[in-house]
């Protein structure tokens, strides 16, 4: 079943045309890619599909409703999390607590409650803490549980923000640039962990990425975008044949697989 | 039991000074100062929550301790008093021993729903344009009491001493200090319980990336508005009380100066720190005193001593830390949970 | 009828808010450069205002009458200048003693708002202890002529506060569009990193903006006390907060934004107090800024940064 339809999808900023008459389908479990130029409008994609803009034209469907309009709690509330190209940890909360605060849609208590510390009370925060330790030792992280975020190394604090999407039970996980500013080692255990959380949460999950071994490696599927509208999409060798593509992330006559590698 | 220590504790330090000030031990000058430090404390405590935990720029908190000081006292000197403006009491004057509380909770309630004019324009406004809302509210708190003949205007409003005076009646304590002493423990213990849940945990997120807050599922509209209107409510409550001690209010009595009064308390503390908080209170309602006979210089002084301490601890005295998180042996003392199960 | 009634009121409102506006500078250059309300601005102006008496009073006082060479706009004329030079010293003093240690040791912005503000209580409550709590009469240097044209009244000082004012904007945009420094000026408020690397030391450019910013307050110290000449030490508070509310209101960081506000808020306190009774004048304006902020909370010319994610 399609999780994730977008029709038609506009956005402008200003005079600015950053995504232009955008379809595309999402099916449950798939692993797709999203990749593109600087500047050809991923990111803004992403934020179309989170809720951060309200799209200038077109629908975006999860689950069969529609979603384009909704603020973006309530977006993440239904099942869409993500990560951010610059990573956006919570930096005065520890690692554990920005697990722990991810799940604010679960908590199912409000202010009084923190207050009175009825029963209930302690019963979801017991939940929620219990959900975050797991993805702690999930990541293998619980070394660090209680450190800053900003006192962690690039690349755990890369994984730390994908155990945070984790925390929110999606259905779908987007990932904007998950790669970006890591080494080659900490790339190759990033692809080992995409992989894994695919078949360990049966979810989807949706990339963005300009590192070519990592797209290749991992996406089942993928879709390429040049100032903001559809140029291919294809399986992983059909893009890295497409000339169109090649074209348009090189500007000059050479296979993409020689870029990132 | 363990968990209660903190309470129990507090509890004990309360009845004790209700029966030194009682046996006239603390003399009553002694009892105005820890009367003041207690309206302090509620005032820098939950100043604290929107300029600290949640890291807006409120400079108005004077403005909403005006709505509640002025919600309660009207009400009290209505309801229990033979006043000028509003005659014959309402209810029989002992009564007030037992409203008391429902009308400084009215006072509250007030300046948590003027809390909403900052609250609502803070959905699409940060940091000094909120500023200048909270400072524009400030104004117009003021300048509205200013015009409202019936209560005094620009005159002001008195009568609340003999409210004390009937509850004395009913049974002689200091019911001011206790009071204070009661919502002073209530405000810290429901500012601490807040912040340290996850639920409220979700206003530190919102400081530091309240696009990641909002995206990662905390509903942020939400949160800003229980922290400005529970920050707001309590300055409310701290402003009845507070024009209870001095028994004669005016709209000049909480001008900018009052703000920045606590603005001072809340950095000198620490962002983020509700025990900074408390100490800072504390230590400039005692300095403040202490300086009392250098009249005009005192405000030379006073603030040239707190440049001098911004200097040598550029982020207040406790940082974003807790008393817990210097010392850490305190928290087994107070019997709190390990962070993280092990 | 009408019509007179409303350019009298135009005519005062025009004055009024040319104080604003020159005060509004201060707060706008410092926060285009520093992103600091600069809260002791509203003091500065109060301190430019005393060092003004000063000046002029021994100026009067010595000369008067002995030596006939000294003519009363030439009084006035040093006063100002000097006034402004003196009163540019002490706003850089504030930036050197209190503001640049704090930013050197990386502490939080609104720590030196905080310390800020405590600067502005000192001038405050520093000039009460000194001078006392008594009034001061400005000496009257300019005779103060009225004249009425068409049932207009207004005197010259009136005139020379509105042109002086509009001769300022007119140089400090040519300051900022032309010379070097203000070019940097405008740079360092878009790109922080860009003027170290057009060659020119960040805090030079912050020391210039501190005396743009301070002796324009002086400038509005003089000439308010020609108009009101009566001074007490906290003259400058609330002028100084309305100030800040008009910089803000004509978009905090842009120059004409500081004159903008200034004559807007000129505008709307003088004509709701025409309209209303004048008790329901800050409640009124207060309540317009409400409003407007909610709408555009950037202010007129202030434009929101379009975050990222
Ligand atoms: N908030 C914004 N305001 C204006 N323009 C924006 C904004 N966000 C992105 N853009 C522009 O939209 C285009 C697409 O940006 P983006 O989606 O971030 O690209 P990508 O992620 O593919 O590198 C770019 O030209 C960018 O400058
Ligand atoms: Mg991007």
């Amino acid at each position: 079943m399609a999780i994730l339809e977008i029709s038609e999808l506009t956005h402008f900023f200003g005079g600015l045309r950053a995504v232009y008459d955008l379809n595309m389908t999402l099916e449950g479990g798939e692993l797709m890619g999203l990749i593109g130029p600087n500047g050809a409008g991923k990111t803004t994609v992403f934020n179309l599909v989170s809720g951060f803009y309200r799209p200038s034209e077109g629908d975006v469907k999860f689950c069969g409703k529609s979603i384009a309009g909704l603020r973006p709690h309530q977006v993440t509330a239904l099942g869409i999390a993500r990560t951010f190209q610059n990573i956006r940890l919570w930096n005065s909360l520890s690692v554990f607590d920005n697990l722990c605060v991810s799940q604010h849609h679960q908590l199912g208590y409000g202010f009084l409650k923190s207050v009175l510390r009825t029963r209930s009370f302690h019963s979801s925060e017991r939940k929620v803490r219990k959900t975050a330790e797991e993805i702690i030792d999930l990541l293998g992280i619980r070394h660090y549980a209680l450190e800053l975020p900003k006192n962690l190394p690039y690349g755990l604090q890369r994984r730390v923000e994908i155990g945070r999407a984790l925390c929110l039970r999606p259905k779908l996980l987007m990932l904007d640039e998950p790669a970006a500013g890591m080494n080659p080692g900490e790339v190759d255990q990033l692809i080992k962990l995409i992989r894994w959380i695919r078949d360990e949460f049966k979810l989807t999950i949706w990339l963005i990425e300009h590192h070519m071994r990592v797209v290749m490696n991992v996406c089942d599927r993928m879709k390429v975008i040049e100032f903001g509208e559809e140029i291919a999409e294809g399986t992983p060798s059909e893009i890295q044949q497409n000339r169109r593509v090649i074209q348009a992330y090189l500007g000059e006559e050479e296979p993409v697989h020689a870029h990132g590698m | 039991m363990r968990r209660n220590i903190p309470l129990l504790g507090y509890v004990i330090l309360c009845a004790l000074t209700i029966v030194l000030a009682k046996a006239d031990i603390l003399d009553l000058y002694v009892q105005m100062i820890l009367m003041f430090i207690g309206i302090s404390i509620i005032l820098a405590t939950s100043l604290n929550l929107v300029n600290g935990y949640m890291g807006e720029f409120s400079v108005g908190h004077a403005g909403f301790m005006a709505v509640g000081a002025y919600i309660t006292s009207v009400l009290n000197v209505m309801l229990f008093t033979n006043s000028s403006i509003f005659g014959p009491p309402l209810l029989s004057p002992s009564s007030a021993i037992i409203f008391f509380p429902l009308t400084l909770l009215a006072g509250g309630i007030g300046a948590a729903l003027a809390g909403l004019l900052v609250a609502i324009p803070s959905f699409r406004t940060r940091g000094d344009y909120l500023a200048i809302i909270t400072l524009a509210v400030n104004y117009i708190v003021k300048s509205s009491i200013e015009n409202m003949q019936v209560i005094g205007g620009a005159r002001g409003f008195s009568g609340m001493s003999s409210v004390i005076n009937s509850m004395k009646e009913v049974v002689d304590l200091p019911w001011t200090l206790i009071w204070i002493l009661i919502a002073t423990g209530a405000t810290v213990w429901i500012l601490q319980r807040f912040v340290s849940s996850i639920y409220g945990k979700g206003i530190i997120a919102l400081r530091d990336d309240e696009i990641a807050a909002e995206i990662m599922s905390v509903n942020t509209q939400r949160m800003k508005v229980v922290a400005f209107m529970l920050s707001s409510g309590l300055a409310g409550i701290a402003g009845g009380l507070f024009a209870h001690v001095l028994g004669y209010i005016n709209p000049g009595t909480f001008t900018i100066m009052k703000s920045t009064e606590v603005l001072v308390m809340v950095y000198l503390g620490g962002m983020g720190s509700l025990s900074g908080s408390v100490l800072s209170a504390i230590g400039l309602t005692i300095a403040l005193e202490a300086f009392r006979p250098l009249q005009v210089y005192k405000w030379v002084i006073v603030p040239l001593l707190l440049i001098l301490l911004m200097l040598f601890r550029p982020e207040g005295l406790m940082g974003q830390r807790e008393l817990t998180d210097v010392f850490p042996r305190l928290r087994r003392w107070l019997g709190l949970k390990p962070k993280l199960s092990e | 009828m009408f019509l007179e009634s409303f350019l009298q009121n135009l005519l005062n409102a025009l004055q009024w808010g040319s104080f604003y506006a020159l005060i509004a500078l201060g707060y706008t250059m410092v926060y285009g450069v520093l992103l600091l309300i600069n809260f002791a601005h509203g003091d500065i102006f109060m301190v430019g205002a005393y060092i003004g008496f000063f000046i002029a009073t021994l100026l009067l006082g010595q000369y008067a009458g002995s030596s006939p060479s000294l003519s009363p706009v030439l009084v006035f004329a040093i006063t100002v200048v000097v006034t402004m030079v003196l009163t540019s010293g002490v706003g850089v003093a504030i930036e050197r003693i209190a503001y640049r240690p704090l930013r050197r040791k990386g502490a939080s912005r609104l720590y030196v708002v905080i310390t800020a503000l405590m600067c502005g209580l000192i001038l405050e409550n520093g000039n009460l202890a000194l001078l006392g709590a008594s009034r001061r009469n400005f000496p009257e240097m300019l005779s103060k002529t009225a004249y009425n044209i068409g049932g207009i009244n207004f005197t010259n000082v009136k005139i020379m506060v509105i042109m002086t004012t509009i001769a300022v904007f007119i140089l400090l945009e040519t300051i900022v569009r032309k010379t070097r420094l203000g070019m940097a000026m405008r740079a360092i408020s878009y790109d922080r990193m860009a003027v170290p690397l057009m060659g020119i030391p960040v805090d030079t450019v912050i020391v210039f903006t501190f005396i743009l910013g301070s002796s324009m307050a002086a400038l509005a110290g003089v000439l308010f006390a020609t108009a009101y000449p009566v001074l007490e030490p906290y003259m400058g508070a609330l002028v100084g907060w309305k100030a800040f509310i008009a910089a803000v209101l004509g978009g905090i960081g842009e120059i004409r934004g500081a004159f903008v506000g200034g004559f807007l808020l000129g505008f709307i306190e003088i004509f709701v107090a025409a309209l209303f009774p004048s008790t329901l004048r800050d409640l009124i304006a207060f309540s317009i800024l409400l409003v407007f902020l909610s709408i555009k909370p950037t202010g007129i010319f202030g434009v929101s940064r379009a975050t990222k994610i």
